[in-house]
């Protein structure tokens, strides 16, 4: 069994000297799991995102990438890092730059990444159109605006983007919540996909526990910064043992 | 007798049709729930029922309100003035997000007088009396606190529940519930449903709740309509349409209701 490939060790955060919003939280993202990353608004699932993302640094404990400790000084394993795990926002209408053609946005990490230094034109464009076919979009989409797409679209494009320089790990905070259900379907069948066809592993937040199920193989639920509960979805979700997630559980409204 | 009648309405912007000839009605009491994705027009039925289209937008057809105590109103004819009259005390709402809804600059227990200072004349103690009992009657623990508090030091839970005691101040025939649950939590979610449910059953009133989601207005809703790009596509009882959808589109979008909904019923290991 491989060991995890992105991990946090019992990280804490906090603003200033308030109440921690992350206390001794551990999860660790093994390759092929999909995780995810479930509570209600407060538990501190953004914030545990954005701290394996690099985009915060833990008051205490750790992020590690592939069994070492980010270290920003490090910038060899920065740009490991940085390349090995990129990230899905929530509205694809503010995450797409308006002004930049299809084509800029999803080689814009190739490009921050260096990855195109040096590299001829048509094979820098071989690798936009291959990472949106990968997403099931049209070549020619390159050349147009994100204002041209529709919300499942640009969803499409904005996961092109990130999986562009062709990361380990995917992290999503509520990649589908702002879709209508149909869009919402296809999205979450083409992530699994990718996991099938590029060992992508997704990292997500929701809040919807359909999407969670229906996508991830493990689950953590946290309750106001901390883990009550985590393992494989069917057990954690199906037959839950901490009285919180079984309140989520039951608060989901079924179809009849 | 009819409540509410929606009989053709078309709602037209810039040339272009938003709604087109959408009829429903709402008996008194009964609970219709409207359903459709992004730009199917269900919000703009909800305002157009409401009178509060935005300027620009002109309405056809006709919506006509027939409260006890409010008279017949043909809401799309009708002067600022009339509809004043009617809104708070015949119809009245909840949308889907509750900051808004709400003044940041006053406190809770203000906002919750005014409806009742006035359309109800209360003043002074009983004025303050009432507030407490409509806050308590959303079930908001430690009301006294609530009417103290401003919007953004309370929970969007909270805040909805607040909402909800305002639209229901002055005890209308109707309550249009536009996406109320939408953006709480999912067990705020599902305690601000019974709580809708609760009401409106003890209060006798009638509801029109508007929603993409399918299972939330199963929950609470007995009939259907189905918007789609501003057409009616299918309506009946919501077990019926859940069921059996008949229009393609409604059996699309049932089916991926049903697919993701399914993710949920565990073998139990």
């Amino acid at each position: 069994m491989t060991g995890p490939v992105l991990e946090a060790r019992e990280v804490r955060f906090a603003y200033g000297r308030s109440a921690p919003v992350l206390d001794d939280v551990s999860v660790a993202v093994t390759p092929g799991r999909n995780l995810a990353l479930v509570g209600e608004s407060g538990a501190g699932k953004t914030t545990l995102l954005r701290l394996l993302l690099g985009l915060a640094r833990p008051t205490g404990g750790a992020i590690r990438y592939d069994g070492r400790d980010l270290a920003p000084r490090d910038r060899a394993l920065m740009r490991e890092f940085r390349r090995g795990v990129q990230t899905v926002f929530q509205d694809p209408y503010s995450s797409l730059d308006p002004r930049q053609r299809v084509s800029g946005i999803v080689s814009e990490p190739l490009r921050s990444l260096g990855l195109l230094d040096g590299v001829p034109r048509d094979v820098a464009r071989a690798r936009v159109a291959e990472a949106l076919r990968a997403v099931g979009l049209p070549e020619d989409a390159a050349g147009r605006y994100p204002h041209e797409f529709s919300g499942g679209q640009r969803q499409r494009i904005a996961i092109a983007r990130a999986i562009a320089c062709g990361p380990r790990v995917l992290l999503a905070d509520e990649p589908v919540s702002a879709l209508d259900v149909s869009t919402r379907v296809r999205i979450v069948d083409l992530l699994a996909e990718l996991r099938e066809t590029r060992g992508l592993t997704v990292v997500m937040v929701s809040h919807d526990l359909a999407v969670v199920a229906a996508l991830c193989q493990e689950v953590a639920v946290l309750e106001r910064g901390r883990i009550v509960e985590s393992g494989e979805t069917a057990q954690v979700l199906g037959s839950p043992r901490h009285p919180y997630t079984r309140r989520l559980v039951d608060s989901v409204p079924r179809l009849p | 007798m009819t409540l509410l009648d929606v009989a053709g309405l078309t709602i037209r912007t810039g040339g272009r049709d938003l709604v087109s000839g959408v009829s429903f009605s709402v008996e008194p009491g009964g609970r219709l729930g409207l359903i459709g994705e992004s730009g199917s027009g269900k919000s703009l039925t909800a305002l157009a029922v409401l009178g509060l289209l935005p300027p620009g937008m002109t309405a056809s057809g006709a919506v006509v309100l027939d409260a006890p105590g409010a008279g017949r109103t043909d809401v799309l004819g009708a002067g600022e003035r009339r509809l004043n009259r009617v809104r708070g005390r015949a119809v009245s709402a909840v949308f889907q997000e509750p900051l808004t809804a709400l003044d940041p600059l006053m406190r809770v227990g203000r906002q919750v007088a005014e409806p009742l200072r006035r359309r109800r004349g209360l003043r002074g103690r009983a004025l303050r009396a009432a507030v407490l009992a409509a806050l308590e009657e959303v079930r908001l623990a430690d009301p006294e606190r609530v009417a103290r508090a401003y919007p953004h030091e309370i929970s969007g839970g909270q805040r909805q529940r607040v909402a909800i005691a305002m639209a229901l101040a002055c005890d209308p025939a109707l309550l249009v519930a536009d996406e109320p649950t939408t953006a709480l939590d999912v067990t705020v979610q599902a305690d601000v449903l019974a709580l809708l449910d609760g009401l409106v059953a003890g209060r006798g009133m009638a509801l029109l709740f508007i929603s993409h989601d399918l299972a939330v207005v199963a929950r609470v809703t007995e009939r259907v309509v189905v918007l789609r790009d501003g057409r009616a596509v299918e309506s009946g009882s919501v077990g019926e349409v859940v069921r059996a959808p008949r229009h393609p589109y409604t059996q699309d979008l049932v089916a991926s209701a049903r697919h993701l909904d399914r993710a949920l019923d565990w073998r139990t290991p």
